[in-house]
């Protein structure tokens, strides 16, 4: 790399692929990669007392989830969680050769899915409407006896919808089975409530609220068998071998508290920025559509689909604009086709390979979202110019 | 992130030659919205075959663009049969390289220009004739053009085919295939003599290009006279999912309008086997 491209330099509207790490986070992780070096395993105070900050930041995590200390287990990553929830439910229950999933889940499930279908077991994959939406009576009738765990995502990265948690909770428990949600994406916007809403597992990711990469957490419901993913040290109490990124679980810890007291900000202002944002190009800009489910929907995420032009060529004109955003379509991702999310909603061809999604974050600064409704309906209207699929006239 | 040339960025942040050309006497168009890009090439063609202007409209990425750009400016000046010589190679090395999942946006071009040629010597387009065998189901790839893909640049490997051709690129059925073609090319100088043209039933890029031609000609036009709207949302062999827009989409008559019309329609001009059914 010749030219570096620092944060400040851009209009960063790409939060669902990562988050600048807070400053306070950074604040509280600096000393714990100089003066307390520790392993929080020791019987030497100087490493012992690494455990007192690694539960004060289990504190903090369970705080905003409404859940307890103890069903907090850190991880290194929103993947590894995923992981380890699916094989954990899996694994103690030997018997049971069914998983229900969706297909818009992110690949971090996707792929244990199929992995999954590999061994044998009967996967079902449920579909959602044209707006991104599950059909709750679908999985109700999907959940069978053998069913060995149902992992839904809360938020979708892509377009941002969020699934009713809530009823999904109670279908699946009201059937008996074991629910792992995937909430990277909900975890900071979305007020979650595990002391009221019966999941078993659930996955965070410290990246995605402002926390370094390489953190993670596993909620595990009190009382829910398990299994161990990685094995070795007793770190966190068996469940988690490897000993502890103490940086980064303190960081993830203030990260969640941060996140707590943002939460209305988020839900509020976030919104309102991305709701300008989203109107002002559809004002501005002719065939343009919002995937997803605008009722429900995470407040800092807009997707939308630019009829007859490619995402890739849009975000490299952005980027020209020291803009970043990211696109669901095939070029960008080195894959051929559109993203699977667009494809499961079946959104058209026409549109499926233009679409873009900005994602904010309270950083977001009402100027930066001036400049992208300045820039954006030029660089539509270049590329429409160049295609032969516009429609003209 | 691609890593792309700086030639790259200039041509796609400043295309040459964009747009339609007035008084063109040659168009070649390859590729289609639902493979992800297309590119519509137009010619003017002295009548002592010198390409005098040449002109693009792509739809694609990045590297799309600029290799349809230089394309245009590789083509304009010379003769029908100088310009029949350049492929794929001459377009990236003009641009200073592709990155290797990139190549098939240079393929494309050659591409557009064979059939751009063929256009103006009066030839039908590659596809109507048989072709060779169809391979990958997925992006409308036959055996033929994958032969030519590894001859002309020295391929090895599957992922070096789908990176040049596409192919093998979305659901992966037909990797096995592409790898047989691969051994076979490579023992080339014994086994290979020629390929024996197979007559095939059309393939599903055919279908879907049809579809979406007589969908846009024939059937939007009259669901527009009812402020109705239709569109292609996906396709699987012959099964069409479409989507009712505008005043059709809550019209309760929609399921009689697909059945009577749109599929009526398709299978009159496209395959009787055509089977329609809303998303
Ligand atoms: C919904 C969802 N699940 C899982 C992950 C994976 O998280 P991580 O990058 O921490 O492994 C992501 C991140 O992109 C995500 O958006
Ligand atoms: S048939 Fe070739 S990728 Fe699907």
């Amino acid at each position: 790399m010749s030219d570096i491209v620092k944060g400040d330099s851009v209009i960063y509207l790409d939060n669902n692929a990562t988050t600048r790490v807070a400053p306070e986070v950074v604040e509280v992780m600096l000393p714990l990669f100089s003066e307390l070096y520790g392993n929080a395993s020791s019987m030497h105070t100087f490493g012992g007392q690494m455990s007192h900050f690694v539960n004060e930041a289990r504190a903090n995590v369970a705080g905003l989830l409404g859940a307890r200390p103890e069903e907090i287990v850190f991880t290194s990553c929103g993947t590894e969680s995923d992981s380890t929830a699916v094989f954990s439910a899996v694994e103690t229950q030997p018997e049971k050769k069914h998983f229900i999933t969706t297909r818009v889940e992110h690949p971090a499930v996707i792929a244990l899915g199929n992995l999954l279908e590999k061994r044998g077991y009967d996967v079902t994959w449920l579909g959602v409407d044209s707006r991104g939406r599950l059909d709750l009576d679908e999985l109700a009738r999907s959940i069978r006896k053998d069913t060995a765990l149902v992992s839904i995502m809360y938020a979708n990265n892509e377009t941002g919808t969020v699934f009713p948690v809530d009823d999904i909770a109670r279908i699946v428990k009201e059937r008996g089975a074991l629910l792992h949600v995937d909430a990277v994406q909900a975890v900071g916007k979305e007020p979650i409530d595990l002391s009221r809403t019966p999941i078993d597992f659930l996955a965070l990711s410290g990246h995605k609220l402002h926390a370094p990469k390489g953190v993670g957490v596993l909620y595990v419901r009190k009382g829910t068998r398990f299994r161990p993913f990685l094995r070795g040290g007793h770190q966190e109490r068996g469940r988690r071998a490897g000993t502890e990124n103490v940086p980064y679980i303190v960081g993830l810890g203030k990260a969640c508290e941060l996140a707590g007291s943002a939460m209305a900000q988020e839900r509020t202002q976030v919104a309102a920025l991305r709701d300008k944002l989203e109107r002002g190009l559809l004002a501005a800009i002719p065939n343009a559509i919002v995937n997803g489910d605008v009722e429900h929907r995470l407040p800092n995420t807009s997707s939308i689909a630019f009829e007859s032009v490619e995402g890739e060529a849009i975000l490299l004109m952005l980027n020209e604009f020291g803009i970043c955003a990211s696109s669901g379509s095939a070029c960008t991702s080195g894959s051929l086709e559109p993203s699977h999310v667009l494809r499961a909603m079946g959104v058209p061809f026409t549109y499926a390979h233009g679409s873009i999604r900005f994602s904010l974050s309270r950083y977001t600064t009402e100027a930066e979202i001036d400049k992208v409704l300045e820039v954006m309906p030029g660089v539509i209207k270049t590329l429409r110019e160049i295609s032969p699929f516009t429609r003209r006239g | 992130m691609w890593d792309y040339t700086d030639k790259v960025q200039e041509h796609f942040l400043h295309p040459r030659n964009v747009g339609e050309l007035p008084g063109a006497n040659a168009v070649g168009e390859v590729g289609s919205l639902a493979c992800g890009d297309a590119l519509k090439l137009f010619l003017k063609i002295s009548p002592d075959g010198i390409i005098e202007d040449a002109s693009f409209q792509t739809f694609g990425c990045a590297s799309a663009i600029a290799s349809s750009s230089a394309l245009t400016e590789l083509i304009k000046g010379k003769s029908v049969e100088e310009a029949s010589k350049i492929t794929n190679k001459d377009i990236a090395a003009y641009l200073g390289g592709l990155p290797k999942e990139k190549m098939h946006c240079s393929v494309m071009g050659e591409e557009a220009l064979e059939a751009a040629i063929r256009n103006w010597k009066g030839l039908p387009p590659r596809e109507q004739e048989e072709e060779g065998r169809l391979v990958c189901k997925c992006f409308g790839v036959t055996d033929t053009q994958i032969r030519k893909a590894i001859r002309e640049n020295g391929l090895t490997t599957v992922d070096e085919v789908t990176n040049f051709t596409k192919a093998g690129g979305a659901c992966g059925d037909c990797r096995e295939q592409i790898q047989d073609i691969l051994d076979e090319e490579r023992g080339a100088a014994k086994s290979f003599t020629e390929i024996k043209p197979v007559t095939r039933p059309m393939s599903n890029i055919q279908r879907m290009q049809n579809v979406m031609r007589v969908l846009d000609e024939d059937i939007r036009p009259r669901l527009a006279q009812d402020g109705g709207d239709i569109e292609l949302v996906d396709m699987e062999g012959t099964k069409v999912v479409v989507a009712m827009r505008g005043a059709c989409s809550s019209c309760r008559a929609s399921q009689l309008t697909i059945k009577d019309l749109v599929e009526k329609t398709l299978r009159e001009q496209v395959d009787p086997a055509i089977n329609v059914v809303e998303a």
